[in-house]
C-alpha cells in the first residue's frame, strides 16, 4: 500500500478515505414501526452509519457493507488524525481498492441489537424512559436486514449495486437478497454460511453462559454498575479462538513465553503464556467497547439464522433472488467451513442463478476474510464492475 | 525436444470453438468444464444467449472470468463435480482437458449426471503418426501447445477414438455425433478415421432417462 509521509512526519495512507464521522438517522415511527419477526414493534430507530464515497446522479453506485458480530458503522477511514487504527475494513474500501471510493458509494450502518451507536438493549425505551435492557425483542438476522433496507430506502436508493459481508455479515446479505431481491444487484458473501452449525452455536452457547453466570449481570440491569465484565471477556476469549486457526496460533505464539523463559511454577499466574496473555488482553479490550446484552440478542440472532427456515429447501429459498453472487470461504476457517458456502452455492446453482465461488487459501481461518485482502480485491473489483455495466446495459 | 518428432493436434481454437456452438442450443443452460479463461463462456453467452457457469481449478483463471463478469465455480474436476447438482444444466463442454484429468471415466459419468447432453474434443492417440512415432523411435508424442515432456506432461491418458467408443459403451453413454478432425477440419466421417484423424469431438448423452450414479 502506498504511503506518503505527510507534514506531522506520521504515516499517511493515500489511498484512505481520509477522516470520517459517523451519522445518525431516525427511522420508523409511530404509525409505522419497525415490527419485529417475533411481532414486537420498536419505534424509533436511530442507526448509526458511515458514508464514503459519492452517490452519483443515477444513483446507481451504492455498495452496502454488512459488519460482523462486534463489528461497527466505521468501515473505513480514520475519525480524527491521531487516530491509532483505520475502520475495521480500511484494507478494501478506499480510493482503488476493491470497494473504490472513486467509483461507488459505500454505507455501512451499525446493526440493529449493537451497542455503537444503533437501537439495542443499551438505548432508552422511549415508551419507558428507561434503558430495554432484556425488554429489547427478540432479535433475528431478518430484523436487522428491516432496519438495514429502510435506511437504504431513507437515503434515497432504490438499489443497491451490492451487498458485503462476511461472517455474521454475509448471513446479513443471503437474508437481504432473498426478502428484498430488487433492492439488490450483486451479493457478495465471505466466510459465511446459509445457516450456522451446531459447532458455532455450542461456542455462542458457552460466551452467553459465561455472561448470565458473571454475579455481575443482575438480569441484564446493570447499566448502573460495573456490569458482567468478567463474563463478557470470557466470552470473547472463547470466540476469539473460533475465529483463528491451529496453524496462526502456533505461527504467532507457539509455546513462548510472554516475561520470562522459563516457568513460574505459580499456580494463579493466568498470563504465563503469550497466547494466554494475548487472550486475556483480548477480553480486556472487548469489555471497553462492547456491550454484553447485544452480545447475547446478537449471537442469539446468529444462532437463529437459517436461510431454508419455511422453505422446502434451501434451493427453493434463493429461487426468487435477482442479484448475481460472489461466494467466497477460506481453507483454514473451521467456523464457516467451505462445506456450508458450498452448500449455498450448490442450491444457487440448482436454480439457475448467476454465482462465482471460490475456497481462497489463507491461514488466518475465520479471520481472514478480514485479513486476506489481496486476492479478495482482485476478484470482487471486477465482480462490481462488470455489476454495474451490466446494470447500465439493462 | 527434437523438431522431427510427432507433435500431438494443437487445433485451432477457433475451430474448436465454433465445432462445440454448433451443437449447442441458442438460450440454453451449459457448464463449461476446465473453461480457462473464459473465452468460449463469453460467445456462448454474447452470441448465443446461453447461460453459461464455467468450472476451473486456478484462480488466476477464476479472476479471468470473473473480469468477463461470467459466474465460475472454482474446483478440480479430479475431484468430480460434488457440488454441482444432478440435471442443472442442457450441456456440459470438456474440451481437450479429459486426457488430462486423473479419472476420465468418473468424470464422464459425472459430467451427464449434471448435464442432458455432453460436448466433449480430444486428440486421438490412434492417429497413425503416434503409431509410426512410438513403432519407429520409440518416443512419447510431445504436442507443440504444450511442449511437455512425459513426465512433465498435463496429458495423463491416451486413448484412441476406438478405446472412446468402448468406454461408452460401458459406462451407458451413447455418441450421438461423433466427428473426427482431420487436419484442421471437422468432418461428417472418414475412411479408417482411428488412423487419420489427429482429434475426435463428441456429442454424448445418456442410453436411459435414469441419471447414472455419482462417482
Amino acid at each position: 500500500m502506498p504511503t506518503v509521509a505527510n507534514d506531522n512526519n506520521t504515516m499517511k495512507d493515500v489511498n484512505s478515505v481520509g477522516i470520517v464521522s459517523t451519522k445518525y438517522a431516525t427511522l420508523f415511527s409511530e404509525t409505522a414501526p419497525l415490527r419485529f419477526l417475533s411481532g414486537a414493534t420498536v419505534s424509533p430507530v436511530c442507526v448509526a452509519y458511515e458514508t464514503y464515497g459519492t452517490l452519483n446522479e443515477r444513483r446507481d453506485n451504492a455498495v452496502y457493507i454488512c459488519h460482523a458480530l462486534t463489528g461497527d458503522a466505521h468501515a473505513a477511514g480514520v475519525h480524527a488524525a491521531d487516530d491509532e487504527k483505520p475502520g475495521w475494513w480500511d484494507g478494501l474500501i478506499g480510493p482503488n481498492k476493491a470497494l473504490d471510493t472513486n467509483k461507488y458509494f459505500v454505507i455501512c450502518a451499525n446493526v440493529l441489537g449493537g451497542c455503537q451507536g444503533t437501537t439495542g438493549p443499551g438505548s432508552i425505551d422511549p415508551e419507558t424512559g428507561a434503558r430495554f435492557c432484556l425488554d429489547f425483542p427478540f432479535l433475528t438476522v431478518s430484523d436487522i436486514v428491516s432496519v438495514h433496507s429502510e435506511l437504504v430506502r431513507h437515503l434515497g436508493i432504490d438499489k443497491l449495486l451490492a451487498v458485503v459481508g462476511g461472517s455474521l455479515g454475509g448471513m446479513q446479505v443471503l437474508d437481504w437478497s432473498v426478502r428484498f431481491p430488487d433492492q439488490v444487484r450483486a451479493a457478495v458473501v465471505l466466510a459465511s454460511a446459509p445457516k450456522l452449525a451446531a459447532q458455532g452455536i455450542a461456542f455462542n452457547a458457552v460466551g452467553r453462559r459465561a455472561i448470565y453466570a458473571d454475579a455481575g449481570f443482575l438480569n441484564g440491569k446493570y447499566y448502573e454498575s460495573e456490569g458482567p465484565r468478567y463474563g463478557l471477556a470470557l466470552a470473547r476469549m472463547v470466540a476469539h479462538i473460533t475465529y483463528l486457526s491451529e496453524d496462526s496460533i502456533e505461527l504467532k505464539f507457539g509455546r513462548r513465553l510472554q516475561d520470562s523463559d522459563r516457568f513460574a511454577f505459580e499456580m494463579q499466574k493466568e498470563t504465563e503464556f503469550q497466547i494466554e496473555s494475548y487472550l486475556h488482553y483480548q477480553g480486556k479490550r472487548f469489555v471497553q467497547r462492547f456491550d454484553a446484552n447485544s452480545y447475547l440478542y446478537l449471537t442469539r440472532a446468529m444462532d437463529y439464522f437459517d436461510l431454508s427456515e419455511g422453505h422446502k429447501s434451501l434451493a427453493d429459498a434463493v429461487k426468487n433472488i435477482q442479484a448475481r453472487f460472489f461466494v467466497a470461504s477460506y481453507d483454514t476457517d473451521w467456523l464457516f467451513p467451505t462445506s456450508q458456502s458450498k452448500e449455498l452455492v450448490s442450491a444457487l446453482l440448482q436454480v439457475g442463478k448467476h454465482v462465482s465461488y471460490v475456497e481462497l487459501e489463507c491461514p488466518f481461518g475465520h479471520d481472514s476474510f478480514l485479513i486476506d485482502i489481496g486476492p479478495l480485491t482482485e476478484l470482487i473489483a471486477p465482480f462490481l464492475e462488470q455489476t454495474l455495466l451490466a446494470a447500465r446495459a439493462e | 525436444m527434437s523438431k522431427s518428432r510427432y507433435q500431438l493436434p494443437d487445433l485451432s481454437i477457433q475451430l474448436v470453438d465454433d465445432l462445440i456452438m454448433r451443437h449447442i442450443d441458442n438460450g440454453s443452460s451449459v457448464i463449461d468444464l476446465g473453461c480457462g479463461d473464459g473465452r468460449l463462456m463469453q460467445r456462448l453467452s454474447g452470441e448465443m444467449n446461453c447461460n453459461v457457469v464455467g468450472i476451473d481449478v486456478e484462480l488466476s483463471n477464476v479472476a479471468a472470468v470473473m473480469r468477463r463478469g461470467l459466474p465460475v465455480v472454482a474446483a478440480d474436476l479430479n475431484r468430480g463435480l460434488a457440488d454441482i447438482p444432478s440435471d442443472t444444466f442442457d450441456f456440459a463442454v470438456l474440451s481437450q482437458t479429459l486426457q488430462q484429468v486423473q479419472r476420465p471415466k468418473q468424470l464422464l459419468k459425472e459430467m451427464l449426471r449434471v448435464a442432458n447432453r455432453g460436448l466433449v474434443v480430444v486428440p486421438n492417440f490412434g492417429h497413425w503418426r503416434v503409431r509410426y512415432e512410438v513403432l519407429r523411435r520409440g518416443r512419447t508424442p510431445i504436442t507443440h501447445a504444450l511442449p511437455y515432456e512425459w513426465h512433465e506432461s498435463p496429458n495423463l491418458h491416451f486413448m484412441s477414438m476406438r478405446d472412446f467408443r468402448e468406454l461408452m459403451q460401458s459406462i451407458g453413454l451413447r455418441i450421438v455425433e461423433e466427428r473426427p478432425i482431420i487436419n484442421g477440419r471437422s468432418v461428417d466421417r472418414a475412411w479408417a478415421a482411428n488412423l487419420r484423424a489427429d482429434s475426435a469431438f463428441y456429442l454424448l448423452e445418456r442410453t436411459s432417462t435414469a441419471i447414472p450414479e455419482s462417482a
